[in-house]
């Protein structure tokens, strides 16, 4: 007992056996199928195939790994636009999603520095950022097909290589992705102790250096928060963008299985979106715990 | 001679109107270039108020701030101040705090140039073991005497210490006083040096003032003159009669100011709500009302029978 707790085996042992028990749990409410074969009127063999179960058109999980084998066993194939290995998707949504996080970044970290800084700059726009911070992705995703309509930008072959709907995923990204920058931002920036402030007036630095040799660093940790939970909404977003206007990616491939009844791919692309979701996370809070200590 | 600092008839208030509060009242305080002021004073008397004014962080209510005859109108390199909570930057090293000061302070200098200069300052404090270290890793003595030497570093007419020295242990203290004094023997700044303990204001400073609580705010009190020479050895000093009789003359002294100004309160006593719930008063689940007085005290109005016996 003493080495089992020496080797952290219970550590290890503890999440599988939870794992095991959801496993368990999803093969009693999953259906299974039956196919049975028949002699009809006509004289014909018929097969028939049909399911049974709590739950009966949710594939069991060995159902799941069968139907999911060949986007897992080849990650990276590419055999049409809608049937290309699941990291290649997730790749897809991952290029997307950096693309709208960064403007998010980019739009994100001067507001904050402004609500932070301005006592009059943030009340007056406290009120709109409470208000637009909990609209849906679902919601911004029509406006910006709205906003953008029209934008057209063609390659050389006359193909279009940014259009309208692209321009819209990237403004819904960025525009939910925003406001846990701004946010944490704001608030890293009015927690920077009034000492530092102090030394810089002393030290007569002025505005841009108080900026970046007090302010930002001071900030940071506050500002990697925010830039961690971002993130984590980017990736939210970017699976209702792809449903809505039908890009190549995670989502857009989970939506294309469903109306397609391939449901065991559903929870194929779920997986791939949680698990991609929380390597995204762990790799954010790892940078974050650096400038902490820092 | 001009004063280097000069401030006269300065007071101090906070907040508005009914709710003012007065700190310093009628501060009067000449020094001359070269001088080693102490200003002692009970925690909360208002020893940082008046530090923040010499520095330019606050300014006076009334009263004038003058510095070579100019008034204080903002802080400024030339009037560098030690924080008692060290102030430093946490992301930085030791070299790197202090070499901040020294980029800002020196822009004509050349890479080499500040390098060597703020390796000097760091090595004055005797800190070059630990200039790559960070504030963290560092203990509180150490940490103020990075705060020293990037104050030092930037080369100020008038050094400012608010309380440097009073997180600290008394033997690091006591160290540390020493460092100081002794960096000040060699440089010949002027010096104020705001301390609550009376021996490390006799020890260090020539002109020993006491801030005394009063009524309307704390205002100074008359100079003590130290004249025990320098180099003061601690162990020497710390016998001698005249450091006795100063330490007692300036501990009575502060401890007769307070006992003047023994505060008056005027505020209305409330007596504490302990009354049980009174189980007569139905309760009555509310949504939008109020909810309905539990205890005899939370009736707005409650009519008592008082029978004449």
């Amino acid at each position: 007992m003493k080495l089992f707790y020496q080797l952290k085996l219970d550590a290890i042992l503890l999440p599988v056996i939870a794992l095991l028990i959801c496993l368990g749990g999803w093969a009693i409410i999953a259906g299974h199928g039956k196919t049975t074969t028949s002699v009809d009127d006509w004289g014909d063999k018929v097969t028939k195939t049909e399911r049974f179960g709590l739950s009966k058109n949710l594939p069991s999980p060995a159902e799941t790994w069968t139907a999911s084998k060949p986007y897992i066993m080849e990650p990276f194939a590419k055999r049409g636009e809608l049937d290309q290995g699941i990291l290649r998707f997730a790749w897809l949504s991952l290029k997307l999603v950096a693309q709208g996080y960064a403007i998010a970044l980019i739009l994100g970290t001067p507001i904050g520095f402004f609500l932070g800084l301005s006592k009059n700059f943030s009340r007056a726009f406290d009120p709109i950022i409470q208000i637009l911070r909990p609209v849906s992705p679902l919601a911004w995703l029509p406006l910006g097909m709205v906003l953008f309509s029209g934008l057209k930008i063609v390659d050389g072959n006359g193909r279009s290589v940014f259009g309208t709907s692209d321009a819209a995923a990237l403004f819904t990204i960025a525009i939910c992705a925003m406001w846990p920058t701004v946010l944490n931002t704001a608030v890293g920036v009015r927690a920077v102790p009034q000492d530092y402030l102090n030394v810089a007036k002393v030290l007569k630095l002025s505005k841009i250096k108080t900026l970046f040799k007090i302010l930002i660093p001071s900030a940071l940790p506050y500002m990697f928060t925010g830039f961690r939970l971002s993130l984590g909404i980017a990736w939210l977003v970017i699976v209702a963008v792809e449903m809505l206007i039908g890009k190549p990616g995670v989502g857009g491939f989970l939506w294309q299985q469903y109306n397609a009844n391939s449901y065991a791919h559903i929870i194929l692309s779920i997986l791939t979106i949680g698990v991609i979701g929380y390597i995204l996370d762990r790799a954010m809070s790892m940078i974050e715990g650096r400038f902490r200590s820092a | 001679m001009r004063p280097i600092l000069e401030l006269t008839g300065v007071s101090k208030t906070f907040g508005r109107a009914h709710e003012l509060a007065t700190i310093l009242h009628d501060v009067n305080l000449t020094v001359q270039e070269g001088d080693f002021v102490s200003i002692i004073g009970y925690s909360g008397s208002g020893k940082s108020t008046l530090i923040n004014l010499i520095a330019g962080l606050l300014k006076p209510s009334t009263g004038s701030a003058m510095m070579d005859g100019k008034p204080i109108d903002g802080p400024g390199p030339e009037r560098g101040i030690v924080f008692q909570n060290y102030s430093l930057l946490p992301w930085l090293t030791v070299t790197e705090n202090v070499r901040l000061a020294v980029d800002q302070i020196f822009p004509t200098m050349s890479d080499q140039e500040r390098k060597e200069y703020t390796a000097k300052y760091v090595d004055m404090v005797k800190l070059t073991p630990a200039s790559a270290k960070y504030p963290k890793e560092l203990s509180g003595g150490m940490r103020q005497r990075v705060s020293v030497a990037r104050t030092l570093a930037i080369n100020p007419r008038i050094l400012l210490l608010d309380e440097p020295l009073s997180a600290l242990d008394a033997l690091t203290r006591a160290t540390l006083q020493d460092e100081i004094a002794d960096i000040w023997h060699k440089n010949r700044t002027t010096v104020i040096w705001i301390t609550n303990d009376p021996d490390e204001a006799i020890l260090v400073a020539d002109r020993v003032i006491p801030l005394l609580p009063g009524r309307e705010g704390a205002t100074l009190g008359s100079e003590i003159s130290v004249s025990i020479p320098r180099p003061r050895f601690r162990n020497d000093v710390l016998k001698t009669a005249e450091f006795k009789d100063l330490k007692l003359g300036l501990v009575q002294t502060l401890i007769d100011a307070k006992k003047d100004t023994s505060p008056t309160v005027s505020k209305k006593l409330a007596a504490p709500d302990i009354l049980p719930e009174d189980l007569r008063n139905p309760r009555k689940f509310t949504v939008f009302d109020r909810p309905t007085p539990r205890r005899r005290s939370q009736l707005e109005r409650e009519e008592l029978k008082i029978e004449a016996s």
